[in-house]
């Protein structure tokens, strides 16, 4: 873009913004950048301008603009969820598009400032990421590059497994409260290097396993002991990466402080993976009703139509959340607009609620309400939405019953549409193993990866790990013990 | 109002290199993960299985970004259709894109999903770098050939057209400026002392001739197991000779009760049946060097594949011939293909061969193929050979 270009864009996103806040979108201010697309695909490879380095970054870097250079795909902009918001435009789009792209970004930013699952997230992730990649940085040139990067391997292998609900806060205090009640007693207890030796026998609660381990403790004493520590865990646990920052005893505390930075941008991500359909729609249902308030010339019109067409476009083999979302929306302003005359008896619908309707829902559901309560029969009918399977060598429609796409489609975004993995216990075995429990739903796990990601976990924990799910309809119990995965039934 | 609201800026962006440097920092881990786990890839089915020449990109395992995730092979997913779509439509024939696990804002629908995946050829570099022909000797001095020529000297006289302009640049400005410390003014020209001349040089290489005998053990005891593996060290023996060495001849022999002389092809792709009695490819490839391959003028590696499943009261004629050949060879390759670990009898009598060249290897598992190349593509700290 050169400088006239940028000089109307300036103007027209001041008309759009006019447009915005007539429509009653409340967005963060803006900071709109033009970027080459190597720095808009790196940004979208990293999630983040400011994240820390690592080579899977680099391959989703490498991928996506390998796509781009083939003209396969095409970022055409990113916008973080901050205050104020920061939105990269791309330098190689063209005028119509950038404009487009800003009408579609203050969509997003009204949703990330109004929708109350982002309501717990940092609005200075930013400033916090480039502070975490520089806290990185200098483990790396503490501890090497390679003892680094084998944390964040195993951590990022995990890191989708974090608790986003506000219950987990509570948790955590209840869990520090007993660890340092732990730490007190475990003080108090030793008060003399031979002190232990006149409790020999007794049961010995609390005080830590080294110094039972060290001194032989006879067996009861430490059966007492690993009953009450798995009790104190508390358990089930359903964020994993907390429960190895709390419990892990072979951590190292830098190594710690890699996990808790990575859990802190899990959770920053985290309403995105939850509302992804939501807020696709929603931005695109505001570009759509901004452009159209916008003078545009013939040929821009029928550029737009084009741009958003391609946006759009639905898959045969996935659902576009664009599309997805825009319908939804749409579907929801024409009910509440204009109630057929059952929802005006049954539930007392006013007309012209539409839009009061819609400011509603975007500010109080997730994916999973959304669809739950607002796709209807008449929307997967009319969107033809289907379930498909693998038969064979061939990948074929085998349901169309709306009710079971829905349900379908549901659970497929429950969890932000990962695997729910629980820690049931700290000290399996008695031998301070860990126990986690796939909360099966119906799909079954990626064997192969469970088996690559077990020593993961286990390179965290520092002891045996087992991990139980449903393989055809049976229990199974996959461990790992530091040289081999084995699987049996239960 | 809402002029407050925005800013709109356009920065050089030209010094974030991010995105390249992890980039570079994953081809480092490729090429890792490729010489850590050579004797996987190398056994990999998809290779051998394409007649070896389709296949340029295999998938290696251990730069997936492995997590708990759902198997999408075994579930239902969700697509759209053009309207009216019924059950049994047929959406896609092999892998449809899976949905990316991808976070952030963008604007792609539906992100393939990519297996990390490397040429053949970084292979191939990484595994042929370390094999190399054991004691390779230049057999009959005499035949010594021109094979290039090498520019590698630069001097002050020489043929006009092999001018090093650089050089010769670099010499004037030099000279210019030592004179120019006690003149006043720069006068600079070029002086016919300036001038320097690339020059070359004839490479020599003496031309070690070699040929390799592959013999493999075709019998009914042969299993799939074995017969993969044999074809498996093989083939890659063969892409490395062809790779690394011009000059080396290959002559492959089949054998069960009779041994007799196949073409490539068959070699590789044919199965037969039968007892098996090893002497009888010895005695094969002895003719073979007597008649057409005298040790004088060559280098020989024979190299047998079997199961071990040796008609026992052949085996003294085969330790008798081996050792014959031993003589003849610079390398006597022995692999023996054994699932189970149970000693072989022919196994057992080689155990008597105490020669320097001789070699065996037991492959126990698809990795061990890798070994043995390795154990007989490499140089050992041999005995000197006997006169």
């Amino acid at each position: 873009m050169n400088d006239a270009e940028l000089k109307e864009l300036e103007r027209s996103i001041e008309r759009i913004m006019e447009i915005a806040d007539g429509f009653g979108l409340d967005y963060f201010p803006m900071r709109y950048e033009v970027c080459p697309s190597d720095v808009i695909y790196t940004f979208g490879a990293y999630g983040m301008p400011t994240r820390f380095n690592h080579w899977s970054f680099g391959k989703a870097f490498h991928r996506l603009k390998l796509e781009y250079d083939f003209g396969l795909s095409r970022i055409y902009e990113l916008v973080i969820n901050s205050n104020p918001s920061y939105a990269f435009l791309l330098d190689g789009n063209t005028l119509l598009q950038n404009k487009t792209v800003c009408a579609h970004v203050l969509g997003h930013s009204d949703f990330f400032k109004n929708n109350s699952a982002f309501a717990q997230t940092s609005r200075d992730m930013v400033e916090r990421m480039a502070a975490n990649a520089e806290r990185v940085r200098r483990y790396e040139l503490e501890y090497g590059r390679q003892r680094v990067e084998q944390v964040l391997d195993a951590g990022i292998a995990l890191q989708q497994h974090v608790d986003a609900s506000r219950h987990a806060d509570a948790v955590r205090r209840e869990r520090m409260r007993r660890l340092r009640e732990d730490k007190r007693q475990r003080a108090r207890s030793r008060t003399g290097p031979y002190d232990d030796l006149w409790r020999l026998g007794e049961e010995s609660g609390g005080s830590g396993t080294e110094s039972q381990a060290k001194h032989g403790v006879d067996q009861a004493g430490a059966d007492a002991y690993a009953r009450r520590s798995t009790q104190r865990m508390l358990v089930p646990e359903r964020d994993l990466m907390l429960f190895l920052i709390d419990y892990s005893r072979v951590l190292e505390e830098w190594e710690r402080d890699i996990l808790s930075l990575l859990r802190e941008e899990m959770l920053y991500f985290w309403p995105q993976l939850e509302t992804k359909i939501m807020n696709e729609g929603w931005a695109t249902y505001w570009h759509l009703r901004i452009m159209r308030e916008m003078d545009l010339t013939d040929a821009e019109a029928v550029d737009f139509a084009q741009m958003h067409a391609g946006v759009v476009l639905p898959s045969r083999t996935t659902i576009n959340p664009y599309q997805l979302g825009l319908a939804i929306w749409e579907d929801i302003e024409k009910r509440w607009n204009d109630p057929t005359e059952e929802e005006r008896e049954r539930f007392g619908r006013e007309p012209s609620q539409g839009r009061d309707k819609m400011f509603e829902v975007r500010e109080t559901e997730t994916d999973v309400s959304f669809l739950r309560n607002y796709l209807t029969k008449d929307l997967i009918e009319d969107l033809d939405l289907y379930l498909y399977q693998k038969v064979g060598n061939e990948w074929k429609v085998v349901e169309t019953d709306w009710e079971k796409v829905r349900d379908h489609l549901c659970a497929s975004r429950v969890n932000g549409g990962i695997p729910a993995i629980w820690v049931e216990d700290g000290d399996y075995n008695n031998n301070g193993e860990l126990y986690l429990k796939h909360g099966y739903e119906g799909v079954e796990l990626d064997l192969k990866h469970v088996e690559k990601t077990l020593p993961y976990v286990h390179r965290l924990w520092g002891r045996g790990c087992h991990l139980e799910t449903v393989v055809d309809d049976r229990a199974v119990l996959f461990s790992y013990d530091g040289r081999r995965v084995q699987r049996k039934f239960l | 109002m809402a002029a407050s609201q925005f800013t709109l800026s356009k920065e050089d962006w030209s010094l974030h290199r991010k995105g390249y440097q992890d980039q570079e920092r994953h081809r480092e881990k490729v090429k890792q993960a490729i010489k850590e786990n050579l004797a996987d890839l190398i056994s990999d089915e998809g290779i051998i299985m394409s007649d070896g020449r389709q296949i340029v990109r295999i998938p290696i395992r251990s730069l997936e970004e492995y997590r708990f995730r759902y198997n999408f092979n075994k579930s239902k997913q969700a697509g759209t259709g053009k309207g009216d779509s019924q059950v049994g439509d047929v959406i896609a024939s092999d892998g449809p894109p899976q949905p990316g696990q991808g976070q952030g804002a963008g604007n792609l629908p539906g992100v393939d999903y990519v297996e990390a995946e490397v040429a053949l050829e970084d292979i191939e570099a990484e595994l042929f770098s370390e094999l190399t022909l054991p004691n390779l000797k230049p057999k009959s001095p005499d035949d010594v050939v021109t094979r290039d020529i090498d520019f590698r000297d630069v001097r002050k006289t020489g043929l006009a057209s092999n001018i090093d302009k650089k050089r010769t640049l670099l010499e004037s400005l030099r000279r210019s400026q030592r004179e120019s410390a006690h003149q006043d003014g720069l006068n600079w020209r070029i002086r016919p002392d300036d001038l320097r001349y690339k020059t070359w040089e004839d490479v020599e290489e003496p031309d070690s001739q070699a040929v390799v005998l592959a013999m493999m053990d075709t019998s009914g005891s042969m299993g799939l197991f074995e017969k993969y593996c044999a074809r498996t060290f093989f083939f890659w023996m063969t892409r490395f000779l062809r790779t690394k060495y011009e000059t080396v001849q290959i002559r492959y022999i089949a054998h069960h009760t009779e041994a007799r002389e196949v073409s490539e092809e068959h070699f590789f792709t044919r199965g037969e049946s039968g007892g098996t009695i090893c002497s009888s490819a010895y005695e094969y490839a002895l003719t073979l060097i007597e008649k057409e391959y005298p040790p004088q003028r060559y280098n020989i590696y024979p190299i047998h594949f079997s199961d071990g499943d040796n008609l026992t009261s052949d085996n003294e004629r085969c330790v008798r011939l081996v050792e014959k050949m031993c003589e003849q060879s610079q390398m006597f390759g022995y692999a023996e293909v054994n699932q189970y670990g149970r000693g072989s009898t022919l196994m057992n009598a080689f155990g008597k061969i105490n020669h320097p060249y001789f070699r065996t290897v037991v492959i126990r598992e698809k990795a061990g193929i890798y070994q043995a190349l390795k154990a007989f593509f490499s140089v050992r700290d041999d005995a000197s050979r006997p006169a």
